[in-house]
Order: structure tokens, then sequence, then C-alpha cells
């Protein structure tokens, strides 16, 4: 058994059926891509990995220990971080509060009242958290606000916030929508270098120049149910995906 | 220079900070605020909206009960003069403590919603000490008439020392120094600095931080680790503390506690310090306090006959039109006047006053043509 792993989770949302019957098993240290057409219920899936949707029947065990009715800052720390469609950052703070907030719960854990300490005496945390922003290309832009950020910008900051908490499992979803062809590339290239260090993930994506980069392992899902997993390699010629994705126009 | 400047702006403003509250009799004596007992109130409503900007600036939570706080820290204030000394020390202590435990409960309650029902259920609570203290509480606040000092209080610790106030009634005193006229101001100047000093650090302490990211966007917070709900009780609690403070300084320098302390009205008036001053900004919220104090002290003084000789110019008939359209915002009616000031800062300076100075430093800097990489963070622009 992988070190996530789904079993037999439904969701409903009144009479919409979003999830039925959902299996996953993601390796340790493996990219696990999940893929499928709009409103398949891929980020369904994902919020029930991190608290904010509870499955309504099935389990999600993450290294052995269950991840439902715990609240979402719980499986944070356990050691997953999770990247959103629409980027949650920190609109009104610097970037370099922006990832510096991640670093210090990551260090402090979920409540802390140091309040004797000064933020700009943390040259740990300070240095880790440019160092992550560098990653991403943001280094220069440290001291803007981060709602004045483009769209893709905003992705590689908060990748650069879940990066820095150096967590176990990573959950992106969609996370180079919204960029530009170069700056894609480069998420991958991070994105690569990221998995080589051992880090787990599962990766909802559209692009599939992204997906073929980077998976291991593809699950495909469309109405809620997953009717493939596979290698890339597999995926690609497969007549059930051609058939979800209507002709096969993404491939 | 510019890096030098920012390593050591912090003591520089604290510096002013000191220099500025220890001279304020000087500096404000032009205006006509230079006496003890104006000064005092700057001071005491500069600790209460400092503490609440803690909460509102920080964190973004909105109380309108933080009058039960300050009303608590003058009623405790009282009964520790009673039972235990006169000095303001222990009292204050004390002060702080009940208040602490105040906000605490109330809000742990509050905490479990967020936005406008936050803002409700402090209320809520706010207007149920207020009405407990009119009624089933009367022991304790002694109702209408409030709580007061008597001759016969037991004042245990003054006892045990000796310390006897004969057959007058007692006022509060620091080891035999009167907290009366300037010592009384300079008491409160120097709380005043401290708690300035705390909130300073606060505010660029990893946990200032934190509560930023309350304020910013709850979602990421829990997303990324981080448990919201004792942050934001602990800045509650902060605020809690600094206004149970500012209420047993009012009773330090009048030992009197009546339950309109703890009205709706005097829990608006620090949300409006803070705002018109600038939430969010260290020296908004003690500017925002100086200009509300100042300005009731002038315009509630304005009676009938100062208008009319201030109009005297006038032709009668036009005299006595003025007079009575002025006649509306002041004395009595002054908060008309404060509405009307709190809707042009609102309006044209939603960043508060703090802004403004914000804006007229950056405007000198370009003319000036410094500025470049140092220049002053920009204040928060409205959306548009
Ligand atoms: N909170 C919700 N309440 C009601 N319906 C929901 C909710 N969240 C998702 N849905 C519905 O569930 C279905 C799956 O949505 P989901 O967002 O998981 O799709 P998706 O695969 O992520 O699509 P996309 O590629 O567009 O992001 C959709 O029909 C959506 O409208
Ligand atoms: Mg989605």
């Amino acid at each position: 058994m992988g070190i996530l792993s789904v079993q037999d989770v439904n969701k409903s949302f009144g009479g919409l059926k979003a999830l039925s019957h959902v299996n996953l098993d993601v390796e340790e240290g493996t990219v696990h891509a999940i893929i499928g057409p709009n409103g398949a219920g891929k980020s369904t899936l994902l919020n029930c990995f991190v608290g904010r949707l509870e499955p309504d029947s099935g389990s999600v065990t993450f290294a052995d220990r269950s991840l439902l009715g715990i609240r979402p800052y719980e499986i944070n720390q356990i050691g997953i971080a999770r990247v959103f469609q629409t980027p949650e950052i920190f609109a009104d703070l610097t970037l370099i509060d922006n990832v510096m907030i991640p670093a210090f719960a990551k260090r402090d854990g979920d409540f802390k009242v140091n309040m004797w300490r000064s933020v700009a005496n943390e040259k740990g945390v300070r240095g880790k958290a440019m160092a992550m922003l560098e990653d991403v290309g943001l280094d220069k832009k440290a001291e803007q606000i981060a709602g004045q950020l483009s769209r893709g910008d905003k992705r590689r900051l908060e990748l650069a916030m879940c990066l820095v908490q150096e967590p176990k499992l990573l959950l992106l979803d969609e996370p180079t929508a919204g960029m530009a062809r170069a700056d894609t590339n480069n998420t991958i290239d991070l994105l690569k270098l990221i998995s080589k260090r051992g880090i787990t993930m599962v990766v909802i994506e559209h692009d599939m120049h992204v997906v073929f980069s980077l998976a291991d392992r593809i699950s495909v899902l469309a109405q809620g149910t997953v009717i493939v997993e596979d290698v890339p390699e597999k995926i690609k010629g497969n007549p059930k995906v051609q058939e979800a994705y209507l002709g096969g126009a993404h491939l | 220079m510019v890096e030098t400047f920012k390593k050591y702006s912090d003591a520089i403003l604290m510096l002013v900070f000191i220099a500025a509250v220890l001279a304020g009799p000087v500096i404000l004596e032009p205006v006509g605020a230079g006496y003890p007992d104006l000064l005092q109130k700057f001071a005491i409503y500069g600790i209460f909206a400092l503490g609440f900007n803690i909460l509102l600036g920080l964190t973004g939570y909105l109380s309108f009960g933080h009058a039960a706080f300050l009303g608590v820290g003058s009623y405790t204030t009282v009964w520790a003069f009673k039972l235990l000394s006169m000095n303001p020390l222990p009292a204050l202590v004390f002060s702080v403590l009940t208040a602490g435990l105040f906000s605490l409960l109330i809000g742990w309650i509050s905490l479990r919603r967020t936005g406008i029902y936050f803002s409700i259920l402090t209320l809520a609570f706010a207007q149920m000490c207020y009405n407990l203290a009119y009624s089933v509480l009367t022991p304790i606040t002694n109702g209408e008439t409030g709580l007061q000092l008597s001759q016969s209080d037991p004042r245990i610790l003054d006892t045990a020392f000796g310390r006897d106030y004969g057959a007058v009634l007692p006022s509060s005193d620091l080891f035999g120094i009167e907290m009366t006229g300037y010592p009384g101001f300079y008491f409160c100047g120097v709380l005043l600095i401290i708690c300035f000093y705390i909130a300073l650090r606060i505010f660029r302490s990893p946990f200032g931080l934190m509560l930023q990211g309350v304020k910013s966007n709850q979602n990421r917070m829990n997303y990324t680790g981080l448990n919201t709900r004792p942050y934001a009780l602990a800045a509650f609690v902060i605020s809690g503390m600094y206004a149970g403070l500012a209420g047993g300084l009012l009773a330090v320098t009048d030992p009197l506690a009546g339950a309109e302390r703890m009205q709706w009205t005097a829990s608006g008036e620090v949300v409006l310090m803070t705002i018109l001053g600038g939430a969010g900004t260290l020296l908004g919220p003690v500017i925002g306090a100086g200009v509300i104090k100042y300005a009731e002290n002038i315009f509630s003084a304005f009676n009938e006959g100062t208008l009319l000789s201030a109009f005297s110019f006038l032709p009668e008939t036009l005299q006595h039109i003025a007079v009575s359209v002025t006649g509306l915002f002041v004395g009595e009616g002054w908060h008309l006047t404060l509405g009307v000031l709190f809707m042009v800062i609102v309006i044209f300076l939603p960043g508060g006053l703090m802004e403004g100075v914000n804006r007229i430093i950056n405007l000198f800097r370009r003319s000036t043509g410094g500025g470049g990489e140092g220049s002053a963070q920009a204040a928060p622009q409205p959306a548009e």
C-alpha cells in the first residue's frame, strides 16, 4: 500500500454524484497525475484529502493515518501541503512575509505566542524563505505586495509557500494554469527537482505537456469515477481516455 | 544609509514617541491642550486604542464590545482601592488581570463566528455587562450611583503599612505622589510609552505576522498548518487587557466607576479612534484617540453664549440662523461633528490620518527627488 491511499470514496452534492467509488494509491516518492474533463471531480477529490470536504463514505489514509475528521491545519502539520486551483495567498502582505508565515508554521507548530522575538532577527527563517522565492524566480519581487502579482506569479508564490514547509506530500491543483509557456517550463523543472528530493506529489493538470513530463502514474477521472489508472505511455493510446476527452482533442 | 535607517527606524520611532509624550505639555500648549487633565485623557484613551488596534488592525476582527473591558477595569481598580490600597499599582495589575479573564471568556465565545456575526456577539456581550451592572450586579457595581470610595473602606494594605487618610476621602497616590495634575499625567504617559513599546514588539514579531495572516486569508492560514482561533483569541485578550488598564487608569485619576463607561457608545468611540487614526498602523490609534478627545473637549465646551458672540459680526437674523445651525454641532451635539469628521476621513482617507501623513511624506520625497528604494511603504489603497 502506498503512502496515500484512497479507498472507495463517495461524495455527493445534493443529487450530484461528484465522486463515486474512487480508489487511488500513491507510492511514496512518485508523482501521480489526475486528469479528466472539467467537472470530473478532480478538485473535489483533493478537497477530501485536506479536510475541506468530508467524503460521504470511504477512507483516506496518509502513512497509515486516517485523514478524515481531522482539521485542515492538523493535516498540514502531518506534512501535506496544497496549492489551490485559485491561488490562496496573503494578498495584502509582501511576498517574503507570505513565504515566512508557512516557514514559521513548520518551525513553531500550529500556535505559538512568540511576541518578544523580532521577525527581522529570524535570519534562519528569512533565509529559507528568500531561497525559496529565488527557486521560483520571485526573489526580485520579495518586498512587493502579493496582491499585485500576475496570476502566474501568484501560483508560483503559492508553490513557494508550500515548498518552504518541505512537505511529505504536495497536492497541486493545476499548478501551471494561467502561466506563460516559459514559466510553465520553469515550473516543470522545479517540480522535477522537488520530486527528485523524494517529495510525493499529486498533480491535477489539464496541460498534457506538464502531465507527461512529470507523472509516474496517471489516473483518469470522468464523471466522478476513475476510468483508467496506468503509466503515462499506456494512457496515451487508451481508447477509454480518448472517449472521455471527446475524441481525444487534448491528447 | 537607507539600510541603516531601516535597521534603526523602530528605535527612532520609539525615541520620537517617548520624547513626544514627555514633552506633551509643551507641544500641545499652542493648541490649548497643554493641561494635565486633558493630556491624561489622551494618554488613557491612547492606551485603549493601541490595544484595540492589536485586534482590529492586525487580525481584522471588529469588536463592538470593548467598552465592557474598560468598565471592568474601572470597577476592579475602585474595588482594589477600597479593599487593598490607594496605590495605583496593585489596582492596575488586578484591572489588567480581570479584564484579561473577561476577554478570554467573551472572546472564546464570540470568536466562534467571524465578520459581522462576531461584531454583533461582542456588542451583545457588552450590552449584557452594561445591563447587569445596573441590575443584578448592583452589590458589586453600586448601580446607577456608581462605585465610590468611602472613608470606612478597609484598605487592608494601607492599614497594615500604617497609612491613614484621616477623616477625608482618600485619593490615589503612588508612594506619596498624588495621581492628579502633572504627576498623574506622567504616570499615565509612562504607561502609554510601555504599552506602545509592547505593541511595537507585537507588530514586529512572528506572532504579529501570524495575526496579519489571520486578517489577510484565514483559509490559507488553515491549509498552512496554523490554528487561527487561538491566534485571534490571543489578540482579543491582549486588547482586552489594554482596555482593562485604560479603564483602571480612568478610575485612578477619578476614583469613581459607573456603568455608562460600558455603554455601546464607548465601544463605538474606540472603533472611531482606531479607524480615524489608521487601523493597522502603530501611531494612528494614539493620534486618533488624541484628535477625538481634543475635538470632544473643544466642541462640547461651546454653548449658545460663545456662539452668539462668535457670530456677532452678522446682522441679527443671520446671527440667529448661524447660531442655531452651528449649535447642532457643538455642546451636547458634538457627536454630530465627530460623525461628519469620521465620514470625511473614511471617504477621502480610508487608511486614516496616518495615510494622509504618508501621502504628504511621499509627495515631499518625490518633489525632492529622494526616496527611491527607501520610500515609505505605500499605504494600502482602497479597492477601486
Ligand atoms: N461545494 C460544492 N457544492 C456543490 N457542488 C459542487 C461543489 N464543489 C464541486 N461541485 C460540483 O462537483 C462537480 C465536480 O467539481 P470539481 O470542482 O471537483 O471538478 P474538477 O474536476 O476539478 O473540474 P475543473 O477541471 O473544472 O477544475 C462539478 O459538477 C461541480 O459543480
Ligand atoms: Mg478543479
